[in-house]
């Protein structure tokens, strides 16, 4: 494959970003719903 | 739903996750393998760009869920601004939807400096769709500055709605620069108005399933993010009811 390191570069810093997002959304969303009351969260 | 702590009237379950966003997730997860194993191993080389177009299929979803990022956060604004209750939810899926955005819109930028250098030569030119591109990564930067600024929920709201508003008209900018000036970045090869798509058919489907799949993505962190939100604000309303009482309690004592 032409220009790999380039095209390996691309995927695995996207996907890494996104993976990292993600991890940081759940871990903060769960740090915050065991803070907060169910009363306030409509979705529970 | 298991309550991991309770008083006498309030529970707190540790749960931010619904049977809708899982579901979302799952389809984003499933698309996204595919995109992975689609875009490196199974469509074949372009004509004229030989492996380099394997970047396309995560370059045009990322800019297309920017693209999107920031129309919601504009629609949501919008929808606070003319509301009559003011839900603070729109505002609310307005943040967490640009905060999407600006990472989207970098990794656009990152995958496209990268691809520029494949085809350009060189990672970076002073070109019309690239440096409105970089504009608008730096206004979204800048609205979500405002949205940190100190004040309450509701002036948060206010502010940030109308720099959504100003902020969302620089998309035809960007999107259609490359139609008003002359530009090295190539035109739109999919929606490009007349209906003749040049592409093989394999490559279509990988680049269609990465769309769907980052805007799943999209979708699932946007949900999750806004709820990350309301929790924030809910603590922020809590705190400040605590420290009212606190103070009302102290000039009781002083009388």
């Amino acid at each position: 494959m032409d220009h790999a390191a380039f095209i390996a570069a691309v995927y695995a810093v996207t996907f890494s970003v996104i993976i990292g997002l993600v991890v940081r959304t759940v871990l903060q969303g769960r740090d915050l719903a065991s803070k907060v009351a169910d009363k306030d969260k409509p979705w529970t | 739903m298991t309550s991991i702590n309770s008083t006498d009237t309030q529970t707190f379950t540790a749960k931010v996750a619904t049977p809708t966003t899982r579901l979302v997730g799952a389809l984003a997860l499933v698309s996204m393998a595919w995109v992975v194993l689609g875009g490196l191993i199974v469509t074949p080389r372009d004509v004229n760009q030989g492996d380099a177009v394997r970047i396309m299929y995560v370059h045009v979803p990322t800019a297309w869920v920017a693209y999107l990022a920031f129309i919601v956060t504009a629609i949501a604004s919008a929808c606070w601004l003319i509301g009559k209750k003011h839900s603070m939810g729109f505002d609310r899926v307005a943040g967490a939807s640009a905060e999407v955005g600006v990472v989207f819109m970098a990794l656009t930028l990152l995958s496209g400096s990268l691809w520029g250098r494949i085809t350009w030569g060189t990672f970076w030119a002073w070109d019309p769709r690239l440096t409105t591109t970089a504009f608008l990564l730096v206004t979204y930067i800048g609205y979500l500055a405002v949205r940190g600024l100190g004040g309450s929920i509701e002036q948060r709201a206010r502010r940030s709605a109308v720099i959504a508003l100003l902020a969302v008209l620089e998309i035809p900018l960007v999107h259609f620069s490359v139609l008003m000036w002359r530009s090295l970045h190539q035109k739109a090869s999919v929606l490009s108005g007349d209906g003749d798509i040049k592409m093989d058919g394999s490559m279509l489907t990988t680049l269609l399933v990465g769309v769907v799949g980052f805007t799943c993505t999209f979708a699932w962190l946007v949900m999750h993010r806004q709820r990350v939100l309301a929790m924030q604000d809910s603590m922020q309303m809590t705190q400040l009811d605590a420290a009212l009482r606190e103070r009302a309690n102290e000039s009781k004592e002083v009388k």
